[in-house]
């Protein structure tokens, strides 16, 4: 109700300045013609210079970004189909950025060579078929190369198939965090529907089915490096979006249907923690964090924890208020080091052993 | 055709053109075109105002997420404890914010506005095709904003999907508060927002067809025009796909439909719906959203080029490459929607399609790109702030489309889909340079509108210069947060420890955020200010050939006092020369406005 009021109140304020300014206008006396809100030579000298001080704070803008921001981009590709992205991306940035670096030139240096002089002629210039022909065909030829070489790697890394024996994992999403469901030994998941979700069985695994006997459920997500994975994605209520920006790989989980996404680990959480980069990058957050632990512990609060890298699966679709903290940690490992972890973790039979029991 | 309709609008002006208006027909239920163009920009600076006001409120939590700010007890209420934001206000704020920016200020304020004020002076016509249709276009539009700006109030808060409102979020209150009494009141507001937009389009459509003066073929229109016209177009074919998707939702909402929905469980319980898709509701949303951001840009083009070819006194480069580009952008604009859908869950061969068809549409942007930049080569250029908007325009339209060429490609779409590289993308390319094409129009036409008084140009130059620079400022360190693959829409980054080192660029960015936004009020001063002491420019002041300019400064009934001006030339004759190249065609004008016949020492071009 108050901001209504203070609403209201804006409103007939702004009312009565309208009414006061034309009490003002009917005591003015008008001057009809006058030129002086119309650029003049001055105008446009300054201004043509700053157009050309334009260009150049863009150019040192991209220039201080790159400097400073670079380490703040994401490491190498951790995954085989990433590498290829990684080239078709730098391959397109350098494209783009040397016809940003050009056309910005020519749009500003000209504002700036042919600003306005009083009684100057410009040219009386309307067409040209020649240059618009070569300005078609440009982008043409550049963009045709373009899509087929993005063709091509799209079609290689959505095609998902079984070759190269893949393991099958299920990522589950719901409001706000992950499950991650391993297909065990027979490699097939068990069927699954939310309707059958009860008590411990959180995925809504169908009990009954022989598949789902050795699924496993767990909330952190282990790989093995260098085995191709098939991820099954399901989702029990919102959209969600599975996004492992370090394996370049990113697939909505939407209620209702399963997607999929495949691909394969190539450097371990080991081998990336000790990449030079990501040494430099996590000792520089570190450095970030004490500085803010320092101002907390003057506050009286808590410091933080030093950070160590991992590899992350973050939520990448709006889905509710808690979406700015969804996510799960990823561990690729060595196939030993995997198998061990896994075989921690209970199987789902004997989840559906202690339901039993309950009833 | 238009010859007739042109006589018949002549007695329609004789007989109605001196009874007095009142105030209420005069100012509020006008059918008059030019006072309904100021409606819409005066409703559609007030909804910007809005719009980026929540922007300023969610920079200030993304930079400094554990500061406690006054400001936001003050504005948001019981959403803010102790000066720290709600996470699901944070939402509900980038929810309204891109809604409100993407209908109401750039599709209602800036087609709205220009397409009224231009089409009819442009065309030579006394008003549009119906007055009244045109009105009650206004006042819906009106409604719906009021009902977008009440919804803010709602007890559970406005609606929080995101602007695309994806269900199931958007469907379900057990999702979040705002999928509530907020969400209903956003569909109502925009399925009004629809109805308003297609009852204006219509009339332009019509208008654009029907009430050319004589002599104005297709090819002599104004590059406005014409993008205006298409825009039309475009609103028409696609805004209804809109319109039936926010219905199904609707009856998925309240009558237990299952368009959208399957297999849900939330809130402890399985809900009953089977069957339904959210990916059929992203492909009716974007079958309207991909054209709504040329909705969006291609009325500022079509400002931006007449505005280039007036201040550089050339003729705009290329016009029927222009034309053509805007035809074929036009055409594309429907069939890329699936761009923004490549890692839904559809058919990944979809995605290929999607793909060829994206970067297709870059070659009649780039096409346009160079005939803008030709066109100031070896002109005469005037930096007015209208043109120093159009140039900006051009270099964020550049920018902004160049990274588009990335994101259009479904490969590198995985790893940069709905990460701040998208919004920074979107924002350049439509965002800002469609506000530059808004604000170079209102610089441009402000003396049509306002009966000859102009803005200052000197607060315009220091609104102009510092604008340029803090958008930049703003959007391009932006590309590196996405890069760095930090999400869109993440209330605060500080749970992810590996995205600490971002802290620096978001406070970079607010800091510019912050900038720009203070010297929107010299705008704003500048803008009301000037519409009552103004100084009183002459008829033409940018000695431009365009027929509005021929009209009388003083508003009337019918737009030309005496008989329409007819046509016999293109708009585009800037610095033309006599056929012995001795001096301009008239001598000592650089310029040949479109009523004035052929001379005889004069070469004919094909317009």
């Amino acid at each position: 109700m108050t901001a209504f009021l203070v609403v209201l109140v804006i409103i007939l304020f702004g009312v009565t300045i309208w009414q006061m300014s034309r009490i003002f206008q009917m005591s003015k006396v008008k001057t009809v013609g006058s030129t002086s809100e119309i650029a003049s030579d001055k105008d446009n000298n300054i201004n043509g210079y700053l157009m050309l001080g334009f260009v150049i704070f863009m150019y040192l803008l991209a220039i201080f970004s790159f400097w400073e921001y670079s380490d703040v981009l994401l490491p190498k590709s951790a995954s085989e189909h990433g590498v290829e992205i990684d080239n078709l991306w730098l391959i397109s940035m350098v494209i783009i950025f040397l016809v940003g670096i050009l056309t910005q030139w020519l749009l500003h240096y000209f504002a700036f060579k042919y600003k306005g002089v009083e009684g100057k002629r410009a040219m009386f210039f309307a067409d040209n078929d020649r240059l618009e022909f070569i300005w078609t065909i440009i982008p043409v030829i550049v963009l045709a190369g373009l899509i087929i070489y993005g063709l091509f790697t799209w079609t290689d890394i959505m095609n998902v198939n079984d070759e190269d024996d893949p393991m099958i994992v299920e990522l589950y999403a719901y409001q706000f965090d992950w499950r991650a469901r391993y297909s065990g030994s027979d490699n097939v998941l068990g069927e699954a529907n939310v309707r059958l979700i009860e008590g411990v069985n959180q995925l809504g695994v169908d009990a009954s089915d022989p598949n789902a006997q050795d699924d496993i459920v767990v909330d952190e997500l282990h790989l093995p490096v260098g085995r191709k994975i098939i991820f099954k994605m399901r989702s029990q209520d919102v959209l969600h979006s599975a996004y492992m920006p370090f394996f370049r790989a990113q697939m909505n989980c939407v209620p209702g249907m399963i997607t999929q996404f495949s691909f394969t680990p190539t450097v371990t959480t080991e081998e990336m923690r000790q990449d030079e980069d990501m040494i430099d990058k996590v000792r520089n957050i570190n450095r970030l964090r004490r500085e803010k632990s320092q101002e907390l512990a003057a506050k009286g609060e808590e410091a933080l924890e030093s950070y160590e890298f991992d590899y992350l699966l973050l939520c990448n679709k709006i889905c509710g208020a808690s979406h700015f903290n969804m996510q799960m940690k990823i561990v690729v490992e060595s196939q030993e080091d995997y198998e061990k972890w896994l075989a921690s973790k209970p199987a789902l039979k004997e989840t559906f052993a202690a339901m039993n029991e309950e009833i | 055709m238009s010859a007739q309709s042109h006589d018949l609008s002549v007695d329609h002006h004789d007989d109605h053109g001196h009874h007095k208006e009142t105030f209420i027909t005069k100012y509020i239920f006008s059918q008059d075109h030019k006072m309904i163009s100021k409606q819409y920009l005066i409703t559609g600076l007030f909804m910007g105002i809005i719009g980026i006001f929540m922007s300023l409120l969610f920079r200030l939590q993304l930079a400094w997420p554990d500061h406690q700010f006054t400001i936001f007890d003050i504005f948001l209420g019981k959403w803010s404890d102790n000066g720290v934001m709600d996470p699901s206000v944070y939402l509900a704020l980038v929810t309204i914010h891109g809604t409100i920016m993407v209908f109401f200020v750039l599709t209602a304020g800036l087609s709205g506005t220009f397409s009224n004020l231009l089409i009819p002076l442009q065309i030579g016509a006394r008003d549009m095709a119906s007055g009244f249709l045109n009105m009650i276009s206004y006042w819906l539009f009106f409604l719906s904003s009021v009902i977008m700006v009440c919804s803010l109030f709602v007890e559970a808060g406005p609606a929080s999907a995101g602007w695309t409102i994806y269900p199931p979020l958007s469907a379900l209150p057990q999702a979040i508060p705002g999928s509530g009494m907020g969400m209903t009141l956003w569909l109502v507001s925009m399925a009004i927002f629809i109805a308003s937009s297609l009852m204006g389009s219509l009339n332009y459509i019509v208008t654009v067809i029907n009430l050319r003066t004589k002599g104005m073929s297709m090819t002599r229109l104004p590059l406005t025009i014409w993008a205006f016209f298409v825009t039309a177009i475009i609103g028409v074919v696609s805004f209804p796909v809109l319109l039936s998707a926010a219905l199904m939702l609707i009856m998925d909402r309240s009558f237990g439909t299952s368009f959208f929905l399957s297999d849900i469980y939330i809130a402890g319980e399985v809900l009953h719906n089977q069957g339904g898709s959210p990916v059929l509701f992203e492909h009716l949303f974007w079958f309207l959203g991909h054209p709504e951001v040329y909705i969006v840009i291609l009325p500022a083009m079509g400002i931006v080029s007449e505005v280039l070819a007036t201040n550089s006194r050339k003729p705009i480069f290329g016009y029927r490459a222009m034309v053509a580009s805007i035809l074929a952008i036009a055409f594309l604009s429907t069939i890329v929607w699936g761009h923004h859908m490549f890692i839904s869950g559809m058919n990944p061969f979809l995605g290929s399609v999607f793909t060829f068809t994206t970067l297709l549409i870059a070659i009649p942007s780039a096409v346009k790109a160079f005939n803008w930049i030709t066109t100031l080569w070896k002109g005469n250029i005037q930096m007015n702030p209208a043109m120093l908007f159009s140039i900006a325009f051009v270099s964020t339209f550049i920018t902004g489309g160049l990274t588009g060429i990335i994101l259009g490609d479904s490969a590198l779409d995985i790893n940069v889909h709905d990460t701040y590289f998208v919004v920074a993308h979107f924002h350049l390319v439509m965002g800002i340079s469609a506000l530059y094409g808004l604000l170079a129009g209102v610089y441009h036409w402000f003396p049509k509108m306002f009966q000859g008084r102009m803005m200052n140009k000197n607060l315009g130059y220091v609104h102009f210069w510092v604008t340029a620079i803090g958008a930049y400022g703003i959007f391009f360190p932006m590309h590196f947060v996405g890069m760095a693959g930090l999400p869109r829409r993440y209330y605060t980054n500080t749970n992810f420890p590996y995205f600490d080192d971002l802290a620096d660029i978001n406070v970079l960015m607010t800091i510019f955020a912050i900038i720009t936004i203070a010297v929107q009020v010299v705008f704003l001063y500048n803008f009301f200010h000037s519409i009552f002491f103004g100084k009183l420019g002459p008829q033409n002041p940018w000695r431009s050939t365009t027929l509005e300019w021929t009209a009388e400064q003083k508003h009337v009934h019918g737009n030309w006092a005496g008989e329409i001006p007819h046509v016999y030339r293109w708009s585009y004759d800037y610095s033309k020369l006599n056929k012995d190249e001795t001096d301009y065609v008239i001598p000592g004008q650089d310029y040949i406005p479109q009523n004035i016949p052929l001379h005889e020492n004069e070469e004919e071009m094909s317009h």
